[in-house]
């Protein structure tokens, strides 16, 4: 065991090299990046350098006169001794901007999926138990539309329905107008009043997934022989759902859910952004669309390794909660 | 045998003979196939994504041809707009006329100024005595020694259209009568004149000027105001009217309407004028059913083009991803040691590699380099292919990997079967119906990335449309709270199109499961 992952870290740190230069080479290779459009600002000031100039003195403040090659392993350096540079965009170093909004974006993601497991679990139990009845198919195709129903396009249905016709929440932000005057508790009530539609669009757009994976899991379960056992044996029907079937089908959710965890830092871009929460998702939206390489190169990567982490999670856990897979 | 001495038999069992049990002909066989499509029908939720995928597919490719419009066919419409037309003050200051020669500066204009509101007579500046006379309501004359060497008025004398403007005697008697409320004839510079009742100056029939307390402003670049406009208007200002109407020149008449501004004290004269614009966010009619956009082009066959696009797009997006994915996984799975080694190593760092982000940065330098939007759609394709090949690539590894120990695989290789007839004539073959379900459900998802893309502006652009780039409008808020008809049917039609992939996916998960009893 302790060598498998001993293998598997040192082949993820692998990966994380190769992906990284591919990310720095492509951010590089961009034109008319964050550097140019700011030489160009620079330049239109009265009695400054010509653009050139300007371009020069920028290019080898940010470090990027070097080679692709050169410039690469200058980064990987900084990265690797905790140095993830200043964000052109926002002006603070990368580490604080990104230290501001990571935990709201983590308790958003932790919160909409405590809410999926809440809801996912139990509906796909019922739809397995009662497979080819009506309330299988409700619920598999409500899955299905929650899969299939375009994030963007469900959060602005919310925000029609909610914000605009019944107004009961405002249409984005996470702070309402009276917020500096409201006590503490006010504010925090404030906040959470604010994510209640972003969160009911992260948990109603990606639940299906887990809801069709306990379903699936489960109806293997029920098929399999020592089910039939425990049935022919006389045990009530709770009891060979419950506990029979059902802590079978745990071995895989704890090991998807396990691997999921990782995934709360890596922020919901598409839903922060339409309702403007300052999480990481957001913030990192803004800086890709006009060329911040510091902060892009910090975020990617972190998603990069978030990405390995709950591989390298998903697999340990399988072995660990599964007694019968050994892993080499 | 019984069937060999009845030939015609056959023919008749199947009309209401009865057959013993354990007659073969009871058995209905059927191939893997007609199994597969005989439980894919089975399925309520698979066959109503079929249909939904069908509607779709005739709505995007057979609508978008009978369409009476074009993709990009703009409508145009005439708005009524009420633009200020003119301005109009009442004069309340005093404006000074010298008499030829004489000289009567700003600062003698202010002591008279003084003179005036305190009611003397005369008034001193740098030692020259001035007299000031009331002469009639709000004019003044000022002289020296007796002689009038200016007039201070607030009623202005105006030349009339193509006239010189009236020399100051003129201006001096014609006022005299008029601040007295008089009209008639008076005699200046040795012509005779007369005054009318509106003010006019007249030389016999010929109208000079006029006299008029309201000084009218045109508020568009090289409009001249016609003088009875002037005179109508006037009346209607002393009246304290809101409205009224005017034929002008060309014989149509306009209609106006007055406001006035009691803080500026202006009065602004509005005229409704008509402008042919496109006719933008137009409601659902028999014309168009589902409105007009932003730039004025019929919904509804934006819809249908948009899904065209959305569609193909998904469809090119997936052939990529299985003509790489198949081929380096077959290779992979089948080949395994270092070169499994290598591809799996290839797709590891593909998996890595945060997707949305990456395609987000380089959607917006397309922006940046303003890529032709037909170019910028192929580029697209091609990135949302290469990006997204990894999965299928592993899963006809597996597959593959799993395939080549069995039995008729060895059997193959006995028999001396050519590797590469092996791969695509036995291998493939067996990968094929979990690659189509995978496939299914991946077109679903290949669309909502392109959506998501254009939604944010960074897929496909205009003018070509697209589902994502329809919904992309909402952006602007007022339209998303106004005018559903834009975002909805868009939102909808995607929401369908994927529900209906990932139905019919799901629906041949289960058909090509042999273990579904059903």
């Amino acid at each position: 065991m302790r060598t498998y992952i001993i293998k598997r870290i040192l082949l993820s740190v692998l990966i994380l090299f190769s992906v990284t230069l591919i990310i720095y080479a492509v951010l590089r290779c961009l034109p008319a990046s964050y550097v140019e459009s700011m030489a160009m600002q620079l330049a239109t000031a009265p009695g400054a350098k010509p653009y050139e100039e300007w371009i020069a003195q920028l290019n080898a403040s940010y470090g990027l006169d070097k080679g692709i090659i050169a410039g690469y392993f200058t980064w990987l350096g900084d990265f690797a001794r905790g140095n993830f540079g200043d964000s052109w965009k926002f002006t603070v170093p990368v580490i604080q901007k990104f230290h501001d909004v990571i935990w709201l974006s983590f308790v958003m993601s932790a919160i909409s999926f405590t809410l999926q497991i809440l809801i996912a679990i139990p509906l796909g139990i019922v739809a397995a138990t009662k497979q080819y009845s009506r309330t299988d198919y409700v619920i598999t195709a409500g899955a299905l539309l929650g899969i299939s129903l375009p994030p963007f396009f469900f959060a602005t249905l919310l925000k029609l329905v909610f914000a605009v016709n019944l107004q009961w929440f405002d249409v984005s932000g996470l702070v309402g107008r009276t917020y500096a005057q409201l006590d503490s508790w006010g504010q925090f009530m404030d906040k959470a009043h604010h994510l209640i539609l972003p969160i009911a669009t992260l948990v109603i757009t990606s639940i299906g997934p887990l809801m069709r994976y306990t379903r699936t899991n489960m109806l293997e379960v029920l098929n399999a022989d020592y089910i039939r056992t425990a049935r022919a044996k006389g045990l009530s029907e709770h009891t060979v759902v419950y506990k029979h079937a059902f802590r079978n089908t745990l071995v895989t959710l704890v090991t998807i859910i396990g691997g999921s965890l990782p995934g709360f830092f890596t922020g919901a871009l598409i839903t922060e952004t339409l309702f403007s929460i300052p999480g990481i998702g957001f913030t990192s939206y803004q800086s890709m669309i006009i060329g911040d390489i510091p902060f892009t190169m910090f975020y990617m990567t972190f998603i990069a390794i978030l990405t390995l982490a709950s591989n390298l999670l998903t697999d340990i856990l399988y072995a660990v909660v599964d007694p019968r897979v050994r892993i080499a | 045998m019984s069937d060999m001495n009845k030939p015609n038999e056959q023919a008749n069992s199947t009309s209401g003979e009865t057959l013993s049990l354990n007659d073969d002909r009871r058995v209905k066989t059927l191939s893997p196939g007609a199994l597969v499509v005989k439980r894919f029908f089975r399925n309520r939720l698979a066959v109503l994504g079929l249909v939904i995928l069908a509607i779709m597919f005739l709505f995007s490719f057979v609508g978008g041809m009978i369409s009476p419009y074009r993709e990009d066919e703009q409508f145009y419409t005439y708005t009524y707009m009420e633009k200020e037309y003119v301005g109009v003050t009442r004069n309340e200051d005093f404006r000074y006329v010298s008499a030829e020669g004489a000289d009567f500066g700003s600062a003698a204009q202010a002591q008279f100024l003084m003179a005036q509101m305190m009611g003397k007579t005369e008034f001193d500046y740098k030692d020259v005595t001035y007299g000031v006379a009331e002469e009639g309501k709000d004019f003044y004359s000022v002289s020296v020694d007796g002689s009038v060497i200016a007039i201070a008025y607030k009623d202005i004398v105006n030349a009339a259209d193509n006239k010189e403007e009236p020399a100051f005697n003129v201006k001096y008697e014609a006022l005299k009568l008029y601040t007295n409320d008089g009209t008639g004839s008076f005699t200046a510079d040795g012509m005779e004149l007369s005054l009318d009742e509106d003010g006019n100056i007249l030389q016999g029939e010929e109208v000079l000027g006029y006299i008029s307390r309201f000084v009218v402003q045109s508020k568009e670049n090289g409009v001249v105001i016609p003088r009875d406009f002037k005179e109508s208007l006037e009346q209607v200002l002393d009246a304290e009217g809101t409205e009224f109407a005017y034929t002008g020149e060309d014989g149509e008449e306009h209609n106006y309407t007055i406001t006035y501004d009691a803080s500026t004290k202006i009065w602004s004269v509005m005229q409704e004028t008509e402008t042919y614009v496109y006719s933008q966010y137009e409601a659902p009619s028999a014309k168009h059913p589902l409105g007009t956009d932003t730039n004025g082009m019929d919904m509804l066959t934006r819809l249908m083009y948009g899904g065209r696009v959305s569609l193909i797009i998904g469809f090119i997006v997936v052939v990529i991803e299985c003509l790489l994915g198949v081929i380096l996984g077959g290779l992979s799975g089948y080949f395994g040691k270092w070169v499994d080694n290598l591809i799996m190593r290839i797709v590891d760092i593909f998996y890595c590699i945060p997707s949305m982000p990456l395609i987000i940065i380089l959607g917006a330098a397309m922006d940046g380099m303003r890529v032709d939007p037909k170019l910028r759609m192929l580029y697209l394709m091609l990135i949302l292919g290469i990006l997204g090949w990894p999965g299928i690539a592993r899963l006809v590894r597996g597959q593959i990997l799993s395939l080549r120990e069995q039995e008729f695989m060895t059997a193959t290789e006995a028999c001396g079967i050519r590797v590469s007839r092996r791969i695509f004539k036995h291998l493939i073959p067996n990968v094929i119906p979990q690659l189509i379900v995978t496939c299914t459900m991946q077109l679903g998802s290949v669309m909502l990335t392109e959506a998501t893309l254009s939604f944010l502006g960074l897929g496909v652009k205009f003018p070509f449309a697209s589902w994502g780039n329809i919904i992309n409008d909402v952006k602007n808020s007022y339209v998303l709270t106004n005018y559903w008809f834009i975002w909805i049917p868009a939102g909808v039609c995607l929401s369908l199109a994927v529900l209906g992939f990932n139905f019919v996916g799901d629906g041949l998960r289960d058909a090509f499961d042999p273990r579904m009893k059903r």
